[in-house]
């Protein structure tokens, strides 16, 4: 397959002027081939088979998962959780991100560190620390029994604190990330603009700093809560059957029941989802800056 | 600041600078500048990039702890007081206009910090914006604005709440040329109207000169030299100012005092210095010395001719003749290889033109003495 | 600091942001003595101290196969995604093509879709290839999944590229292919080398799709850790915890010394 554009020498100047395809852009074939065949292929496959399997299905599938309380609930667990993880994470993420923009470039390359290892550290090792951490003989209740400050282990995970604690953790350079972004494209200017006005330091946040980061915190929170509906391994671990989410329910229809075409369905439902919250970021802020930033030391 | 609280310091000058200086661990930015601003003044601090000059600016907008000195804003010590509290208006270099809000609530922002009524701010932001003939333009966002328009909205944004002083760092930086000519002359007239006190920074001389009323020359974070825009053409005190303002005919030679005047020599010339300049510049006999003299006050005339007797002459040669249009510029080389330039109004007199051997003159007292030894420079 | 106006908040948020550091490497770290903990459950303060679980880690089959098939499986990924990806990264930084939007969302799209729909969906019909159970199954997976970071790395080093340093070459007379290998490559090699490892690190503790991509048979370290993580915790899951995060750790510094190599322009 050749370019036409190019094929012609009178055609060739054209493609520098108007033509709709150059050179260039063939070098991306085979990737997207690639992609196409072992990734997307298979998501469309199980996208047909949610109506499909059974035979003759149809929304069958659907209609059984929305006709079941408990796999409705399922569903709200899922968001639930990723709410409050969202939340957490801009609770704890907001003022991280605004500390990076008012460092030293060096201390804030230093503060970017501390989030970018613990993103590129295995999700299952910090899942696992947790566990280490808030079982019934982990280390805060050890510390705790033997400093005589309680009777009894506390309950501190298989419930959704655990599972919100390990989430928002593993979730927070999601969060920080796209907040940085926007904060350090804020002129320092205008807060000691809005101090030369006559605004005291927290009147020049409220009223300047924080409606210009405002965008951040929507992409951030957008990103945090899309990842948060779908994570697998951290509820799993920390969590009781309570706290399963969509993604450990698809597994276990996949793994112990084999019930394909729910599971496809419900893969269909979060993966609408997924989309629908992400097609809102990206109106904030495009996707690539943020992994960039993920992949960027300052 | 209530007018009770204007009334009572309104005796006293509207700033006033002690021995303020800025030590960044191991850079001094601003070494020891003192400085008082009248009422009402317009002062221009003028000098190349890392003088000082923004730094003593951000100090006394308080965006800047200094290092030691004091600054006192209307008669009171402000050195300690929060940017919020200081009640002094600033023009900032990118104009930091608050891209979320319009023309109108950027104006209004400083008003609503200080709890104005909500009819009187509506009344202020008009009267504001009609200031800088921006009326009608209210509900637009910073971006919608021209440069130009957004300067005029951070000028009216800092002149709303009738500060006591209005901070200017380099306010037309951005903006090219014609635009920053017309609103040169924009900027003076409207701080004339509100009998504002302004500090001007610019690295611009041409703009300095045209606008203040006095112009502090910075120089490695002190004040070189201060004075209206004449004292310092005219009688610069330094190769430095000499330099900096204006365009400038550099003899360096050795110095002899005779009497109250006295003479600079080099090689084969010498040259009478009149007693003013030696009165300004009281140097040692036989120190290493410079005569100033500005281009156009340079005669020419060519070697076969009389001198005009009275003054003072070195021989060069033409080397360049530039048509400015009212002017003729020509560069010029003296014997010694040293570069010279004159300007004349293009009129009557015999043009020059390249490889002319020519004798440039000038009066006495139309040359400055300024110190040339190495400390100096 | 000279803005002292500012000073009280600052040491405020100063105070917050060492507890958030804490909270994001505090758990991590605390995993590192329990690896070299004498007892036989995971106990905090460790009563004594014993290199048993290192041993039993680099020593016992299930996890050094464990250990070599990770490895393998990621060195793979990161050489198919690095040439794909760089190719695409040339492709859309360079490109002109209708729906090139859309391009760049499938490439970008790996990061995004929920994982647990990406391991479903390549089970079910990687499956009927054949090729799960093996390391080429994985490492096409893993690639689709590291593909979008070599991409995003790339095309970083690719648009700080001046052009005109191509033009002068083609002006001095170099073809389209030694422009590419003399000038181009040199430059965006960093970016290149950076996505190498990134793509590295993406496989190396990728452990959804591995659960749904290998057998008893062909298991990689995480699948392992998942696997004992969920039955009886002994000390060596720390010890193989931390294994793992030293090999993160040192190849992300890497990543990052290498990403300071990109020539300045």
């Amino acid at each position: 397959m050749t370019a036409p554009a190019t094929s012609a020498p009178g055609a060739s100047r054209r493609s520098r002027g108007g033509s709709l395809i150059n050179g260039w852009a063939w070098l991306a074939l085979p990737t997207v081939v690639f992609l196409v065949v072992f990734f997307i292929a298979p998501l469309i496959l199980m996208s047909i088979r949610s109506v499909t399997d059974p035979p003759g299905a149809g929304v069958a599938n659907y209609r059984e998962f929305f006709s079941s309380e408990a796999d409705v609930r399922v569903l709200g667990t899922t968001f639930y959780i990723a709410t409050i993880s969202t939340l957490v994470c801009l609770l704890v993420g907001y003022p991280y991100a605004y500390l990076m923009t008012i460092v030293s470039p060096r201390v804030s390359g230093l503060l970017l560190i501390f989030v970018l290892v613990p993103f590129w550290s295995s999700l299952l090792v910090r899942t696992f620390a947790w566990e280490v951490l808030l079982r019934d003989t982990g280390i805060v209740n050890s510390l705790l029994l033997s400093w005589g400050l309680i009777g009894a282990p506390l309950t501190l995970m298989r419930n959704t604190l655990g599972v919100i604690l390990g989430m928002s953790q593993i979730l927070l350079p999601f969060m920080v990330l796209p907040l940085f972004t926007v904060m350090r494209r804020i002129d320092p200017e205008l807060t000691r603009a809005a101090a030369n006005l006559g605004a005291p330091p927290f009147a020049a946040f409220r009223r300047v700093f924080l409606p210009l980061s405002l965008p951040g915190v929507v992409a951030g929170s957008l990103l945090v809560f899309v990842l948060a509906l779908g994570f697998y391994i951290t509820p799993t671990i920390l969590g009781s059957p309570r706290e399963t989410m969509i993604s450990r329910f698809i597994a276990d229809q996949v793994q112990t029941r084999l019930n394909w075409g729910l599971a496809s369905a419900m893969a269909v439902i979060l993966m609408a989802l997924t989309f629908l919250a992400l097609i809102a970021a990206s109106r904030v802020v495009r996707l690539r800056d943020v992994y960039g930033s993920l992949e960027d030391e300052t | 600041m209530t007018t009770v609280d204007r009334l009572a310091t309104s005796g006293a000058p509207a700033l006033i600078l002690r021995g303020l200086a800025k030590h960044y661990r191991d850079v001094v930015a601003v070494d020891g500048v003192d400085l008082e601003v009248r009422r009402g003044e317009f002062l221009t601090l003028l000098g190349p990039s890392g003088s000082g000059k923004t730094t003593t600016l951000r100090m006394i907008a308080g965006f800047t702890l200094q290092t030691a000195g004091t600054i006192e804003i209307g008669g009171v010590d402000m050195s300690r007081v929060p940017p919020y509290r200081r009640d002094v208006g600033m023009v900032f270099q990118n104009y930091a206009l608050f891209p979320h809000m319009t023309a109108a609530q950027n104006v209004a922002f400083p008003l609503q910090m200080r709890r104005l009524a909500r009819d009187e701010i509506r009344r202020q932001v008009a009267a504001a914006l009609e200031l800088v003939k921006l009326a009608g333009h209210g509900e637009r966002y910073p971006r919608q604005l021209s440069g130009g328009q957004q300067q005029r909205v951070a000028l009216a944004r800092a002149v709303v709440f009738q500060p006591r002083l209005l901070l200017m760092d380099e306010p037309l930086g951005a903006l090219d040329k014609k635009l920053r000519e017309a609103l040169q002359l924009e900027i003076m007239h409207i701080s004339r109207e509100l009998g504002a006190t302004v500090i001007y920074v610019t690295h611009d001389q041409e703009e300095a000169l045209v606008m203040s009323d006095r112009i502090a020359i910075f120089r490695d974070g002190r004040i070189e030299q201060m004075g209206s825009g004449e004292d310092l053409y005219d009688r610069p005190i330094s190769l430095f100012v000499a330099d900096f303002i204006g365009e400038s005919n550099i003899l360096r030679g050795k110095f002899e005092r005779d009497g109250a005047g006295g003479w600079l020599t080099r090689e084969a010339w010498r040259w009478r210095v009149g007693e003013a300049a030696v009165e300004r510049a009281p140097l040692a006999d036989g120190s290493a010395a410079a005569l100033i003299v500005r281009p156009e006050r340079l005669g020419i005339a060519g070697t076969e001719d009389d001198a005009v007797s009275g003054s003072n002459q070195v021989e060069a040669t033409v080397r360049d003749v530039l048509y400015l249009g009212s002017m003729r510029k020509y560069e010029l080389r003296l014997t010694d290889g040293q570069a010279a330039v004159v300007r004349q109004p293009v009129g009557g007199e015999r043009g020059w033109t390249d490889g002319d051997r020519v004798r440039l003159s000038w009066a006495v007292d139309d040359a400055v003495l300024v110190d040339a030894s190495e400390a100096s420079t | 600091m000279t803005e002292s106006w500012r000073r009280p908040n600052r040491l405020l948020l100063a105070g917050l942001g060492l507890l958030t550091i804490f909270f994001l490497i505090g758990p991590s770290l605390i995993v590192i003595p329990m690896g070299f903990s004498s007892s036989k459950i995971l106990e905090f303060p460790p009563p004594g101290w014993s290199l048993e679980w290192y041993q039993k880690a680099l020593t016992d089959p299930s996890w050094t196969s464990g250990f070599v098939n990770s490895f393998q499986v990621a060195v793979v990924t990161a050489i198919v995604s690095a040439i794909l990806g760089t190719l695409a990264a040339m492709g859309l930084v360079r490109g002109r093509f209708p729906g090139k939007d859309l391009v760049n969302a499938v490439i970008l799209s790996p990061l995004i879709v929920p994982v647990i729909i990406i391991a479903i969906g390549m089970f079910a019909i990687y499956v009927r290839w054949k090729i799960t159970g093996s390391l080429v199954g994985l490492a096409i997976a893993h690639s689709a999944l590291a593909i979008p970071f070599v991409v995003v790395s790339v095309s970083t080093s690719l648009r700080t590229i001046d052009r005109n340093l191509e033009l002068a070459a083609q002006n001095l007379g170099a073809d389209p292919i030694r422009t590419f290998t003399r000038i181009t490559l040199p430059l965006i090699l960093p970016g290149v080398l950076a996505g190498f490892l990134f793509a590295f690190l993406t496989s190396w503790d990728e452990v959804v799709v591995a659960i749904f991509l290998t057998t008893a048979k062909f298991r990689t370290l995480p699948v392992e850790m998942w696997e004992q993580v969920r039955q009886v915790v002994d000390p060596t899951v720390a010890a193989v915890a931390t294994i793992v995060l030293a090999v993160t750790t040192t190849v992300l510094l890497l990543a990052f010394v290498v990403r300071r190599q990109a020539p300045v322009t």
